[in-house]
């Protein structure tokens, strides 16, 4: 094995710098602030979800091809590539599939008290889970199969933003037994 | 091409493209959904059927980092799929594909490149894919290098503006029966062309490619699968790319030695070309490449209207092997070259020589 | 596997750390392709092509900088390639590489996967404010812990795993002199008790950031007969992908993993990985996945990858697989070099040149690395001697 510490050949011979530039200071690093501007566009899918939201209402899509059941909605099944344009409106309940407790700081989220609890919420009648945080109860007490209700914004705060959810709190409801929970709901449905 | 590298028969079967001056109500993910099951039902397949898929997009395009990774929703990866990407146009993926194909264990692969251009601003994006030490810092933008270029063909008496406005009127007149053109016309003359002012002296808004949101999918297949999908397979003769230094000191910006280069591996001149579609984002650089690739006289160019027609970055190339390969498809060409570009100043080149029966 | 025989002909490595401020990009990346070229014994005009990956443009903020990088990879007027796709892109770029020799385009490609993290800011690469969605992971860590709570309900396996994994790796890491992390004085204690970040995923069991680069030159079979040093063949190449959120995905052990591993195991006729791989390097950014991906990959049974952690069957002393002998990702992680790190890793093991890492008499080895959202996987087994 090389050592790291001997350059290949090539570069072993040391540059000769032009007797006009000895003495300077040699330059360590050069600066280049960038800045771009973006203007995303939500898909009409994404505008008829976050408008809903100022309704309190959370739509979801469903698959022409086995009734699965997608939030949000992305127009697109993605295990097929099939375009979707059935929307559905789901429950604001539902339960945890899993979650992080989470001990560091997001960027640009200084409202977040540490630590928080995000987490994959499957809402009833959805066949995937959607980020969320979960708070309203004791860190320790979050659990896969843990069901909730979503706390929402005063209305008078409402607007065209999934932000409308400020956390889901547990409902007080029977857990969903662990093997059932998340992701593991759908082979439960399909098996029939 | 390694020497003697025997190559295996593989076609373009079938293509579908879109490009719009910008996308107000769709995601790249819609966008592709369309066109990836377009390309497929074409030839009546499923993704199960499909052996290898390969992509080409940029993250700094999207204002995203592994932006791909959504766009892989709109072909559907599950049951999962062998698959790759590129930070290139999508030209480049097709070229992986076809690399693919050459080792023989899969038959059939689906290829695509797509861009947004208009969620941000493309000549600044495109500063940034100069050297970071050197020359980003200067944020000289894509207009001002290629009137640099521009530049030195007129001062060399290489070209004219006459000959540059000819460029761009052929453009506006052959986009006319294209869909996918955002800049067409059928009335457009020089005299009126070079009437305008300079946007980035010498070159007039013109002069510069219509930016345009799209993208582009395309099937490949190969030898009897090939046939067996489509009635008339545009077969790929040749494919090469190959990439000149950058630094914009050290090259002689009125050529573009690596496009020579591509276009004599895959032999373009050897034969009589009907038609040329290359992707030129300036008429000037529509010049220089007509040169390099040895367009002679009889070869129809860029009958779709070209990149000055519509630019989507990331996808252009693409659409330049598409368009060349529907005509061949259609029976109105039998010879046909496609051209993309990528990097500052036309650095990197790739040449595709597509034939029918 | 058809096509051409394709061998690894030369392996050149940067040292890996947290700022290589003493050299450029170009500077980093001829490091790495000038070790790799003299370990082949061949010169920039043997190569015919040269394909480069890395991670998302943003982590140094130049849009495609293989194009400013031509000049340094000695490719003026050849055909070059840029590759991305995700945290596997390292193990894809070496893949499409040997693609061009296995299909015969090319005899000798070089090939390099790097990252310059501290020329930009990659807190901000990955961050970039998005609309239309909230932001509430913070990193790739906010992502995999629930995957990871997943598998430890599910296999049952004892908490201290992972802190056993990422112990073994950064004792690993100590024999070899280009890893970032050389911890001498780290000792099990304290990865257990380092801050907790993503619950149950502490900080100790976490990649650094590195910078550095890595390369190999791949040749054809005239080229590796012709090869006066011991070569690597590749006996199995698959890359594999699925979406990232359906019904029913079961994240802990992805299909697309074991589709992948079945298809390259199939190739390199191997039906008891186990038993017919002697050193493997895994893609393990975060400590849990070592056991998860022993269990993806058929090394272990579904359930029971951490019994072989905790009996020491994947450390270099004394056991009979052992995982990532280089540190791993876990000891050094320039993400767009980091999975061609262990594909070139697992070809110096079988070359016989992996240094004061190496193990002895390993005849096949299996290289590996995954990316998105343990959605993208790139593997290849390598062996001492012809397919």
């Amino acid at each position: 094995m090389t050592d790291p510490d001997i350059p290949p050949r090539a570069l072993a011979e040391a540059v000769v710098t032009p007797e006009a530039l000895a003495g300077l200071e040699p330059v360590r690093s050069v600066r280049t602030p960038i800045r771009l501007v973006y203007d995303f566009v939500p898909s009409a899918a994404a505008q008829a979800y976050l408008r809903a939201y100022a309704e309190k209402r959370i739509l979801g899509h469903r698959s022409p091809v086995d009734g699965a059941v997608f939030v949000p909605p992305r127009g697109v099944d993605p295990r097929h590539g099939t375009a979707i344009d059935e929307t559905v409106d789901l429950a604001d309940t539902g339960h945890v599939g899993n979650f992080c407790v989470t001990h560091l700081p997001i960027p640009g989220r200084d409202d977040l008290e540490v630590p928080y609890v995000s987490a994959w919420i499957h809402l009833d009648g959805a066949d995937i889970g959607f980020l969320g945080l979960v708070a309203g109860c004791a860190t320790e007490e979050v659990r896969i199969g843990m069901r909730v209700r979503a706390v929402w914004k005063p209305d008078e705060q409402l607007g065209p933003t999934a932000e409308n959810v400020l956390y889901w709190e547990p409902s007080g409801e029977p857990d969903v037994p662990v093997g059932r929970a998340g992701n593991r709901a759908w082979r439960g449905r399909t098996d029939g | 091409m390694a020497e003697g590298a025997g190559q295996r028969d593989v076609a373009v079967v079938s293509v579908a493209v879109r490009q719009e001056e910008a996308l107000t109500d769709e995601n790249e993910v819609q966008l592709l959904v369309d066109l990836v099951n377009r390309a497929r039902n074409a030839v009546g397949l499923s993704q199960a059927e499909i052996g290898f898929t390969c992509s080409g997009s940029s993250d700094f395009l999207a204002g995203q980092a592994f932006s791909f990774v959504q766009t892989l929703d709109a072909v559907g990866a599950f049951p999962p799929i062998s698959e790759s990407h590129v930070e290139m146009d999508g030209a480049f993926a097709l070229y992986e594909a076809w690399v693919k194909l050459q080792i023989g264990d899969v038959d059939t692969a689906l290829v695509y490149g797509y861009g947004k251009p208009s969620a941000g601003s493309v000549r600044d994006v495109l500063a940034l894919q100069l050297d970071p030490y050197y020359l980003a810092p200067l944020w000289p933008d894509a207009h001002a290098l290629a009137a640099l270029q521009a530049r030195l063909l007129l001062d060399s008496g290489t070209v004219t503006p006459e000959a540059l406005a000819e460029v761009a009127v052929r453009s506006l007149h052959n986009a006319v029966g294209n869909p996918n053109a955002v800049r067409a016309s059928a009335e457009a003359t020089p005299e009126e062309l070079l009437a305008a002012e300079p946007v980035a002296d010498p070159l007039r808004a013109s002069d510069l490619a219509q930016v345009a949101d799209g993208g582009c999918a395309v099937v490949l297949a190969a030898g009897e699968r090939a046939r067996a999908l489509c009635e008339r397979p545009a077969w790929i003769r040749g494919i090469d790319h190959r990439i000149d230094g950058h630094a914009l000191g050290t090259r002689d910006l009125t050529r573009a030695p690596s496009a020579a280069m591509a276009a004599q591996e895959v032999g373009a001149s050897s034969d009589r070309l009907d038609i040329a579609e290359i992707h030129g984002p300036t008429t000037s650089q529509e010049w220089i490449l007509q040169r390099e690739l040895g367009i002679a006289g009889g070869t129809d160019v860029n009958p779709s209207g070209g990149a000055l027609a519509a630019d989507t970055l990331m996808a252009s190339g693409l659409i330049r092997i598409a368009e060349a390969a529907a005509r061949v498809g259609a029976g109105t060409a039998d010879r046909a070259l496609a051209h993309a570009t990528s990097g500052p100043c036309l650095q990197q080149n790739l040449v595709c020589v597509l034939e029918g029966d | 596997m058809g096509g051409e025989r394709t061998a690894v002909l030369g392996v050149g490595q940067t040292r890996y750390s947290s700022n290589r401020g003493d050299v450029s990009i170009a500077g980093l990346v001829r490091e790495a392709a000038y070790r790799a070229l003299e370990d082949a014994r061949l010169g920039w005009a043997e190569i015919d092509a040269v394909v480069i990956g890395k991670a998302p443009d943003f982590f140094e903020g130049v849009v495609m900088p293989e194009l400013y990088l031509a000049d340094a990879l000695g490719c003026v007027g050849k055909p070059m390639l840029r590759v991305h796709t995700a945290g596997s892109v390292g193990g894809s770029t070496a893949l499409v590489a040997a693609s061009l020799v296995q299909s015969r385009v090319h005899r000798r490609v070089l090939t390099l996967g790097f990252e310059k993290q501290s020329e930009s800011n990659a807190t901000w690469a990955l961050s970039l404010p998005q609309p239309f969605s909230v932001s509430i992971n913070a990193g790739a860590g906010g992502y995999f812990s629930p995957i990871i709570r997943q598998y430890m309900a599910r296999s049952g396996a004892p908490d201290l795993i992972g802190c056993m994994v990422a112990f073994k790796d950064r004792r690993h890491a100590l024999a070899n002199p280009f890893a970032h992390l050389h911890q001498a004085d780290l000792t099990f204690e304290a990865v257990v008790e380092s801050p907790m970040l993503w619950d149950p995923i502490r900080y100790s069991e976490t990649c650094p950031s590195s910078d550095g680069a890595c390369a190999m030159v791949l040749g054809d079979e005239a080229a590796g007969d012709a090869s006066d040093s011991p070569v690597a063949w590749v006996h199995g190449t698959a890359m594999r992908s699925e979406a990232n959120n359906f019904p029913g995905r079961d994240e802990v052990n992805p299909l697309a993993s074991r589709e992948c591993a079945a298809d390259v195991f199939g190739q390199a006729g191997i039906v008891d990985p186990r038993a017919e791989i002697d050193v493997v390097e895994m893609y393990v950014p975060f400590s849990w996945y070592e056991p998860m991906w022993l269990e993806s990959l058929g090394f272990a049974e579904v359930d029971h990858g951490w019994r072989m952690v905790e009996d020491g069957s994947t450390d270099i002393e004394g056991g009979d697989l052992p995982v990532n002998c280089s540190g791993g990702v876990l000891s050094s992680n320039p993400i767009g070099a980091s999975g061609m790190i262990r594909f070139a890793e697992a070809a110096l093991q079988v070359r016989g040149m992996a240094g004061d890492h190496q193990v002895d008499g390993v005849r096949r080895a299996f290289g590996h690395a995954y990316g998105g959202g343990a959605q993208y996987f790139a593997m290849w087994v390598v062996g001492d001697q012809k397919p």
